[in-house]
């Protein structure tokens, strides 16, 4: 090789790298779309695998209610003892269960309901795919006749779109309760003044809001933990990869959608 | 004369991985009832050709007929019905972890043709009794099976709804002699039983011998060499030779890239 074709390859080495960077992501962005396509029609259409439905809602939804029981409460607390003394910096610490109330069941009840199952669900759902993967469970699926987005992926969009809202439902009742918890044994303030302050407050689509949200937080969990799992390659390396891939991922789409929800519902209801 | 159609037949087919090629323009046949085992080293496409005959991965070029009819790019609902004519035995047995071993083997009967678990049990257990497990395994899961055990599940789940076209992938890799030896006659049995059309592919020469009525030999993605079992020995072919030389005295695990 000539020195001018030498450093011609030096030179165009990070402008290949930034190519194939960009390739890859493209093609990862259509395959997710593809892949949520093909799921959600397998979740949306017959034949059904009501036991694997079960499975996962289970799966999923109960055994997630401890995590996230644990963290709304501890959060509903952390809130309430903030708000009380930022709200003490301009004499607003009455404002301080309506505020708690609002940012759980708008913000933090979803978002959080949403990333306790992105390191759960999502890490276990693409860790059990990507081992069937591994290990041929998933062609061998597909020669017994058995369309394994119908079998594997579709049940999971289902189960976490359906648990995810109900889920966040207990994790907003538990994250007041922990609000009130701080706000009565801590900072004296008066039972019934709190829940009645709280009730009054807060609107239908406040909490409506909250469950939309959970939706698509529950789908983008389950679907990533699916996409990679689905897509895993290497054996248990590969397996670990996609685990990771499942939850960081997961986590950037939550923020990213929880964002764009947001501006949405405040356009319509401000 | 006209030729008799095979049952199941590659026509050029050619697949490559990332400008590799790992078929190579392959053709091979087998005609219905008979027993052909692929022989060959590692990376000189066995695999990759059951694959393709399975839609489990796509050429590039090339036919392949199921019955006279190409099977390449079918959709997959068409793809699911042609299943139902087919048995497979994975490498690892690929037996799904969360199921029971009944469960296992009547998965096709349960999720495909929607038989009621009752009888699907019932019929599972029949299949185990085939292959010499115990009904007491039933309802056991897969990691509480020893290898060999698993290989047998992993049969009974292949013949269970009584295929017209069975595939073996390496079905005797990590076992004992004596279990490889005893799985070789359970398929060879099962084969006969059941008069379906065999394609196996394999390292292991005793096994190839045992199940096989022909052999093809497959190097650098083409048939290097095709014969029936009893005359694998007597290959004048010198790549054949070495296999086979080399097979002999170490039959665990063979490079025929180095070897050929």
């Amino acid at each position: 090789m000539t020195a001018a074709g030498a450093a011609r390859k030096v030179a165009a080495t990070p402008i290949q790298m930034l190519g194939r960077s960009t390739l890859a992501a493209v093609r990862m962005v259509g395959g997710v779309g593809v892949f949520a396509v093909r799921g959600t029609a397998a979740a949306l259409s017959p034949p059904w695998f009501l036991g694997q439905l079960w499975r996962q809602i289970v799966a999923i939804g109960f055994f997630s209610l401890p995590v996230v029981g644990l963290t709304a409460i501890f959060t509903g607390a952390a809130l309430a003892l903030n708000i009380f003394t930022g709200g003490g910096r301009f004499n607003a610490e009455q404002v301080m269960p309506q505020i708690v109330a609002l940012g759980i069941t708008r913000e933090l009840g979803p978002v959080l309901a949403a990333l306790m199952l992105a390191g759960r669900a999502s890490a276990a759902i693409a860790a059990e795919i990507g081992a069937m993967r591994a290990t041929e469970q998933i062609d061998a699926m597909r020669t017994l006749s058995t369309d394994p987005f119908r079998y594997l992926v579709g049940p999971r969009l289902m189960a976490g779109v359906l648990m995810l809202p109900l889920l966040t439902a207990v994790a907003d009742t538990i994250g007041v309760a922990g609000g009130w918890l701080v706000a009565t044994r801590v900072l004296d303030f008066s039972s019934a003044v709190y829940i009645r302050n709280t009730i009054d407050f807060l609107q239908g689509w406040d909490i409506l809001s909250g469950l939309i949200k959970a939706a698509v937080f529950g789908f983008i969990v389950a679907l990533m933990g699916c996409y990679h799992g689905y897509n895993a390659k290497g054996g248990a390396r590969g397996v670990g990869r996609a685990t990771t891939h499942a939850v960081v991922s997961s986590a950037i789409l939550i923020f990213a959608s929880d964002y764009l929800l947001t501006t949405l519902f405040t356009q319509i209801a401000p | 004369m006209t030729e008799a159609i095979p049952k199941l037949a590659w026509k050029g087919v050619t697949k490559r991985f990332e400008g590799h090629t790992v078929l190579d323009g392959l053709d091979l046949s087998v005609a219905p009832g008979k027993s052909l085992v692929i022989i060959g080293g590692s990376g000189q496409g066995k695999s990759v050709t059951i694959k393709t005959a399975l839609g489990l991965m796509r050429p590039e070029a090339g036919k392949i007929e199921l019955d006279g009819n190409n099977v390449v790019g079918l959709w997959e609902g068409a793809r699911r019905n042609l299943f139902s004519r087919i048995g497979v035995l994975f490498q690892g047995a690929a037996l799904f972890d969360s199921l029971t071993v009944w469960e296992n083997v009547a998965f096709r009967l349960i999720n495909a043709d929607r038989v009621p678990r009752k009888e699907a049990k019932e019929r599972a257990i029949e299949a185990l009794e085939l292959v010499r497990l115990a009904p007491a395994v039933a309802d056991r899961f897969p990691s509480e099976l020893s290898g060999g055990m698993q290989k047998r599940a992993g049969l009974a789940r292949a013949v269970v709804a009584q295929p017209e076209i069975l595939f073996f992938d390496e079905p005797t890799t990590g076992l004992d002699p004596i279990t490889a030896a005893a799985i070789n006659e359970l398929i060879s049995d099962l084969v006969r039983r059941l008069g379906s059309t065999a394609v196996s592919i394999t390292h292991d020469l005793a096994s190839a011998q045992t199940i096989g009525d022909e052999i093809a030999m497959l190097h650098e993605g083409r048939v290097r060499w095709r014969g029936s079992a009893q005359d694998l020995g007597k290959a004048d072919d010198p790549g054949v030779r070495r296999f086979v030389d080399a097979a002999r005295l170490c039959p665990v695990d063979l490079h025929a890239r180095e070897i050929v």
